[in-house]
């Protein structure tokens, strides 16, 4: 009997090892002093010191920056009002709307790069920021969406009455009780939103135009010729900022969970 | 005195149900006013249409005379306490009191004062800085009715505020209730299903069913003279047995059971002849073993069923011939004189005026 829980806890091990192996070879790997390969030539921060020295990585960065900044911030407004209509709107029959919105999530990136940047021809738009951001926006908003309406979804909708019982106007729940309510959730979909809009390839590959080169971009053309340890150091950063995005996101929903945890196991 | 909230044929329909059937009610300055029913008489929504969470279909409701049919309910002078209290979980109790003068613009001193003076009112000195989800049930309740009160509100409704508690605490909080009913001197709505909270701390109570106010009256006369068989049932324990009404004489009526003597009972002025129901609480029924004595003018031979044990008091059950059963509430220093055992023969005998005939 004991051997099951053995096992399990090989395999659990061997799955960890499956994911995040490959990230911590890249992360050691960029501070190897050896220009060449695989050979270990000793500990060295050159390759990060050559990046930052790099202007057009430096222009990427800030390119990257702006976008997911912009692109964010979009998908909250846009989001925080879909939610928040679509949660009032639960007693109707809303759940086609529901997965209409969350379609674009499992949608192949591919297609969607190219239906983008189809449309995007048709109406002659310029490929640039613009458009990047409108196409990460495609899969923000229904992050954000999904998010914040998990969060609506432990509204108590006596607090909303109590709240106009009490004097309050509309805006006023609005700003008093909705949005501290949701700020956890919208605190935890921006910090996601930035950082899969930070990494995306595909989407932004079809649809950028020139001079509006992001890091994954950057990355996927300095490998054109050959993986060398500066892409090492790039992509390290780039996986550190992810993490830590997704660490910060992951705690403000707990952090949310067990304000709200008491309330639930009595009710 | 004048009214201070006045309904007048007031209808709510959910859909297809009727809530809320033409409800007329007047409720005086500084009342403590029960409505008392069933869940689903429609009690609670009476309260909410006062309170404008919900909008009337027709008929009229005035608050100091002044009509807020279609007023939104932060214009209206009055607060409600909800039922599972609906504190606000991201604000501490002070934030929680505070949240109405806030919404008002009350100066800051002012609310700070007039939310330590709730805070002395409700006894949660103290616990100002505390997150809801800290505090127990009954402090729950408290920071709810603190909430609504420090508006000044002219008439507080409460929405079954003790269900939620266990049955403990809601005795001491049914006190506290009515001390600071007392002490606020203001107009107490409150919605409950618990007969027992209704009849203590009540000056009137209006008995809903079905969405309609059956009755309306001070806790005695609800208890002593209820109107229909359903008030009746609905408030305190009541034994019953139905008859032919042969005579009405004034206020008293004599009711011939299928298979018992006539008995006399009070009638209603609004009985009809027919069929009625003779109604006799338990307290006032009085056991015989030997032959029927005269001092009661009403006697039934019955058959103990069970003998029930409470303390304080015995409850006997008694079988009459196939009719219902009718409990008998005996004292326990009276007990010793007539120790039932289940199967014996005896006589329940009562009083003309203790007991009513009802329309059936």
């Amino acid at each position: 009997m004991r051997a099951m829980p053995k096992f399990m806890t090989i395999s659990g091990l061997m799955v960890m090892g499956f994911l995040y192996v490959p990230v911590i070879v890249l992360i050691g790997f960029s501070f190897n002093a050896s220009a060449v390969g695989l050979a270990w030539g000793g500990f060295s921060l050159q390759w990060y010191e050559k990046l930052l020295t790099d202007p057009s990585i430096i222009d990427a960065m800030m390119n990257s920056l702006i976008i997911a900044v912009v692109s964010t911030v979009c998908s909250l407004l846009f989001g925080l009002g879909a939610a928040i209509g679509l949660e009032q709107w639960r007693d109707g029959d809303s759940s086609w709307v529901s997965t209409l919105i969350l379609l674009p999530l499992v949608i192949p990136e591919i297609l969607m790069g190219v239906a983008l940047l189809m449309i995007f021809v048709m109406v002659q738009a310029p490929l640039g920021f613009g458009s990047i951001i409108i196409g990460h926006m495609v899969f923000n908003l229904p992050l954000t969406v999904v998010i914040l309406r998990a969060r609506l979804r432990k509204f108590d909708p006596a607090w909303e009455e109590a709240a106009r019982d009490l004097g309050a106007t509309s805006w006023d729940v609005l700003t008093n009780i909705t949005l501290p309510m949701l700020r956890p959730a919208i605190v935890g979909a921006a910090l996601l939103s930035f950082t899969v809009s930070l990494d995306d390839f595909v989407v932004t590959f079809f649809v950028a135009g020139p001079g509006s080169t992001t890091l994954p971009l950057k990355v996927f053309s300095m490998i054109k010729t050959g993986i060398t340890p500066e892409v090492n150091a790039l992509s390290a950063i780039m996986v550190m900022i992810s993490m830590a995005c997704v660490g910060l996101s992951w705690l403000f929903q707990q952090q949310a969970n067990s304000s709200l945890r008491k309330k639930d196991s009595r009710s | 005195m004048s009214p201070i909230v006045e309904l007048k044929d007031v209808v709510k329909t959910h859909g297809q149900v009727v809530a809320v059937d033409k409800v007329s009610l007047s409720i005086g300055t500084g009342e403590f006013f029960f409505i008392l029913g069933p869940s689903g008489s429609g009690k609670s929504t009476l309260l909410r249409l006062i309170a404008g969470l919900e909008t009337l279909d027709s008929g009229t409701i005035a608050i100091q005379q002044h009509v807020v049919n279609s007023d939104p309910p932060h214009t209206r002078p009055v607060n409600m306490v909800f039922q599972q209290y609906a504190l606000f979980p991201h604000m501490t109790v002070f934030d929680n009191i505070a949240f109405g003068l806030k919404m008002r613009q009350q100066e800051k001193n002012d609310i700070q004062e007039a939310v330590e003076r709730m805070a002395v009112l409700v006894r949660l000195e103290g616990k100002m800085e505390r997150f809801p989800t800290e505090l127990s049930g009954g402090e729950q309740q408290r920071v709810a009715l603190a909430r609504a009160l420090v508006n000044r509100p002219v008439v507080l409704l409460l929405d079954e505020p003790l269900a939620a508690l266990d049955q403990q605490l809601r005795q001491e909080m049914q006190a506290e209730l009515k001390r600071v009913q007392q002490e606020v001197n203001a107009t107490f709505i409150c919605v409950t299903h618990q007969q027992d909270e209704a009849l203590m701390l009540s000056d009137r109570i209006g008995v809903m069913h079905g969405g309609k106010i059956l009755q309306v009256g001070t806790p005695k006369e609800i208890y002593d003279q209820p109107l229909s068989s359903t008030v009746a049932k609905f408030i305190g324990l009541s034994n019953t047995v139905l008859g032919t009404i042969i005579r009405m004489e004034n206020d008293v009526c004599w009711v011939k059971p299928d298979h018992f003597p006539v008995l006399m009972a009070r009638c209603p002025a609004d009985l009809h002849h027919g069929q009625a129901m003779v109604m006799i609480r338990p307290e006032h029924v009085h056991i015989s073993i030997d032959e029927p004595t005269h001092t009661y003018e009403n006697s039934l031979p019955a058959v103990v069923h069970h003998v029930g044990f409470h303390g304080h008091e015995v409850f006997y059950q008694c079988r009459l011939g196939n009719e219902s059963l009718w409990t008998v509430r005996v004292p326990i220093r009276e007990s010793h004189a007539t120790a039932l055992t289940v199967g014996q023969t005896l006589y329940l005998q009562w009083a003309a005026h203790h007991s009513f005939a009802l329309s059936h």
